[in-house]
């Protein structure tokens, strides 16, 4: 089965080459091989598949990305949106009173 | 949270302190001050843990898998020794969710090692990390309380790929000391990545979301929302009583379990069958993607059953059920984006401000038909 992506040109996702200064660590935790390294910088080469995790942002040690990170996640934009706060994953901490119950609180 | 309170039963093989053969095993280097066995309040120092999983760590991740205590199937934090670790011995550092915690240790069988437990709330390393309870400062706060640094010479612990969401490697070495490296996404491939040199290949980098990834998840979406649809269910059938001369019992057995039967057909289009052939259902939004299973179960049911449940003129009541479907399906396929592993926020953003109004569209649309074809008799959807 060949990859899963989802909706093109949709994501946040930056990256000023101009600031990389090669330490490949957006290399190393993207989930999805968004990143290559191209003489010694890194640059985005699969931007679609981007799930804006933001593991690279806060990894990066020039800050050189930037990706306005989240969860791709309905029922926690929607409790977002009922609770008028940012979409978090569910799962209160207090007995899941509030909290949505997707699989992502396992 | 409640794991300060879980019976020791329920983290035997996660915790030194329960079971009896560990007084013999209390010999190593660390002292054996063993808590005792109504202690699951997380104060003892040298927990002991193999890599076997007893009958009761099975149950327990079959029955978190269904939901059933899944927000309380947490371990205590801290450090754990994996078989006989030395001060030489590599630390992996892993989430207090027991599900996680017990696949780490399984993956890591023949293997002497530390295990240094974060409290994430008893959430898994991911989500943990997108929340920030896998993060960079209980990282460096758990690292100093374990006192890590006297219990191994060397200065490197090996966090998951996926915990770089939450931790900035660089603040955990200029805090700490230890230089965090980015292990594989699996488990199963650290054997692997040790004989490596802690070299991961691309593939241990990269998330996948296969056939049985998916269909792992596939009890949880039935379950997570199943306590709103049964109180749609009961509307159904309550409703389709109604009819020309008011409400009737008989009406209401006859009519009420096939409504029930539609709506359940539906809502499992959406919770089980999207996620199962998720790759092959047309469109990448995945509201599209539950919409079409929703419209593929109608078209089955409605060749199966006595009659058609395809939309049309003389079938009032097909055509609301075909609404009906699409929408609860393509509503709960839409849902399954926060249990997948590659939408982004942006992305979910965009399927559902077009989603969701055609959802309540067909929906409300769906249901004003139906009402309408319990009081018409021409119908033929009797």
């Amino acid at each position: 089965m060949s990859e899963l992506i989802y909706l093109p040109d949709v994501v946040t996702l930056e990256l000023d080459a101009e600031k990389c200064n090669g330490c490949r660590m957006c290399v190393i935790v993207c989930p999805h091989e968004v990143y290559k390294m191209i003489d010694k910088r890194a640059r985005i080469v699969n931007r679609d598949a981007c799930m804006e995790c933001g593991a690279c942002a806060l990894n990066c040690e020039t800050e050189a990305i930037t990706v306005e990170s989240g969860v791709g996640c309905a029922a926690a934009i929607i409790q977002g949106a009922i609770l008028g706060t940012e979409p978090v994953c569910g799962c209160s901490e207090e007995n899941g009173e509030t909290g949505n119950s997707n699989a992502c609180c396992g | 949270m409640t794991y300060h309170n879980l019976p020791i039963t329920e983290i035997s093989g996660g915790c030194c302190c329960s079971s009896e053969e560990n007084t013999s095993e209390e010999k190593g280097n660390y002292g054996a001050e063993c808590c005792g066995s109504s202690s699951a309040e997380c104060g003892c120092e040298n927990r002991k843990v193999t890599s076997e999983l007893s009958c009761c760590d099975i149950l327990g991740t079959w029955k978190a898998r269904w939901g059933i205590g899944r927000m309380s199937y947490a371990i205590c934090p801290g450090l754990y020794q994996l078989g006989n670790p030395g001060p030489e011995s590599h630390v992996f550092v892993t989430a207090n969710y027991k599900l996680t915690f017990d696949r780490l240790r399984s993956n890591l069988e023949g293997i002497d090692g530390w295990i240094l437990v974060l409290d994430t709330k008893g959430i898994n390393v991911w989500c943990a990390a997108g929340k920030g309870t896998f993060g960079t400062a209980e990282l460096v706060e758990r690292i100093e309380a374990v006192n890590l640094e006297n219990k191994v010479t060397h200065r490197k612990i090996i966090v998951p790929q996926l915990g770089a969401v939450g931790v900035r490697a660089r603040e955990v070495k200029d805090l700490t000391g230890f230089k965090v490296v980015f292990g594989p996404v699996r488990s199963e491939d650290i054997p692997e990545f040790l004989e490596k040199n802690l070299k991961a290949t691309p593939e241990m980098r990269k998330v996948t979301f296969g056939f049985w990834d998916r269909l792992v998840l596939v009890p949880m979406e039935i379950t997570g929302s199943v306590k709103y649809a049964l109180m749609i269910m009961t509307g159904f059938f309550l409703l389709a009583g109604l009819g020309r001369g008011g409400f009737s019992l008989e009406r209401m057995r006859k009519d009420g379990f096939k409504s029930v039967g539609l709506f359940s057909g539906g809502y499992l289009s959406g919770t089980a069958l999207t996620p199962a052939l998720l790759p092959w259902f047309p469109g990448k939004a995945f509201a599209a993607k539950g919409a079409w299973a929703g419209q593929l179960y109608a078209l089955i049911a409605g060749y199966l059953g006595k009659k058609r449940l395809l939309p049309g003129r003389h079938n009032l009541g097909g055509t609301a059920w075909t609404l009906m479907i699409a929408a609860i399906s393509s509503f709960m396929g839409m849902n399954f984006t926060g249990s997948s592993t590659y939408t982004s926020l942006s992305g979910v953003r965009k399927e559902m401000r077009v989603a969701v109004p055609l959802q309540i569209i067909a929906a409300a649309f769906g249901l004003i038909l139906w009402i309408i074809s319990l009081f018409n008799d021409g119908d033929n959807n009797e």
